[in-house]
């Protein structure tokens, strides 16, 4: 066999090459976001799972290939979803006074994301695995991905229509706030991070750390209530 | 930032055990976060600095987490291709009322507090 395919065994049977791709990739779409100056709209994850999606179509290689040693940063979701206890209890004194109150917003406002969601999946036609897809997607991803396998959905697809929700969020969120004419500061960190997750907050934390702390208080809120209550609603609604 | 990286996978592995032990519709990560939060409430006082650091480290690249499972979508072209309309109306028309009917109640509800 020749050298330069024996380089390219090893490299289709380690894990390095997807490893190293998927973070030289992440660092391209940083920079891609610096040059759009930091735009709503200039998602780095949209634009590193672009570069990646096209560079496998190019080259032919197959997603479960690149999974085999991209899995080792999939990984890192579950330690990061429990690491969401930190901020959590960060921000925990500033918002315990009104965190019933808040609560209940967040969870009646999560539930309200996921029907409306189906509602119009469902009264477009959707196909019964996308409708399931589209429940969680106001949820963070990597718990998003877990109610979206409970509940017969596909976890690839919902893991794109999250950031997709998330970057609708970030971007257009504020401008519905203003038309809504809400005005209060924790109000609108709530409404962010219930429908918007992770991206939602980073965009509500640059306007204000009131709306950025009620903001990663409803991400995490939401996380919860939906996983408890998203598969059991779906299983006697639809079962 | 061994010790924090311990706490986080002992809380997800306790988490993992709960959920299959129990059959919790919840992910086992979602049931580590709780332990987490509830360990940190028993304990009264601020989280250790090291438990903040990797906390703050993991978080602040939380995108670069998603990108794997993102790229996962080149595998659904057929059904976006198919299923377009539903999705994009349900993400942008879904997002942005869920985010009005929110930003509503919670104004309402927290008014005068």
């Amino acid at each position: 066999m020749s050298e330069l395919g024996e380089i390219w065994v090893y490299l289709a049977r380690e894990p390095l090459a997807a490893l190293a791709a998927t973070l030289l990739a992440w660092l391209g779409a940083l920079r891609l976001q610096r040059l759009c100056r930091r735009h709503p709209l200039a998602n780095p994850v949209l634009f590193a799972v672009l570069i990646l999606a096209a560079g496998l179509l190019l080259s032919g290689i197959d997603y479960r290939s690149y999974f085999e040693g991209a899995q080792f940063v999939h990984f890192l979701l579950g330690p990061a979803t429990v690491a969401l206890a930190v901020p959590l209890h960060r921000q925990w004194e500033a918002v315990r006074r009104s965190a019933l109150l808040a609560a209940l917003s967040v969870v009646t406002g999560g539930l309200f994301a996921a029907a409306v969601g189906v509602a119009i999946a469902l009264a477009l036609g959707a196909a019964p695995e996308v409708v399931a897809s589209l429940a969680p997607r106001s949820v963070t991803t990597p718990v998003a991905m877990g109610i979206a396998e409970r509940i017969g959905g596909l976890p690839s697809l919902t893991a794109a229509l999250v950031i997709a929700s998330g970057i609708t969020g970030a971007a257009l969120g504020p401008l519905v706030l203003n038309l809504a004419r809400v005005e209060d500061m924790r109000a609108r960190g709530l409404a962010m991070g219930t429908a918007s997750h992770g991206i939602g907050t980073a965009r509500a934390l640059s306007v204000s750390a009131a709306a950025g702390a009620f903001s990663g208080l409803a991400m995490g809120l939401n996380a919860l209530a939906s996983a408890l209550l998203l598969p059991l609603l779906w299983h006697a609604l639809a079962g | 930032m061994i010790g924090a990286l311990t706490t986080l996978l002992s809380c997800q592995l306790a988490g993992e055990v709960l959920a299959r032990a129990l059959h919790l519709p919840v992910p086992g990560p979602v049931i580590g976060m709780a332990l987490l939060f509830t360990g940190l409430l028993l304990r009264g006082r601020e989280a250790p600095p090291a438990l903040h650091a990797t906390a703050d480290a993991l978080l602040g690249n939380l995108g670069l987490l998603f990108v794997p499972a993102g790229v996962g979508v080149m595998l659904y072209l057929p059904v976006l291709a198919r299923d377009w309309a539903p999705l994009s109306l349900s993400v942008l028309a879904g997002t942005l009322a869920a985010i009005a009917f929110t930003g509503r109640l919670a104004q309402r509800l927290l008014r005068g507090r």
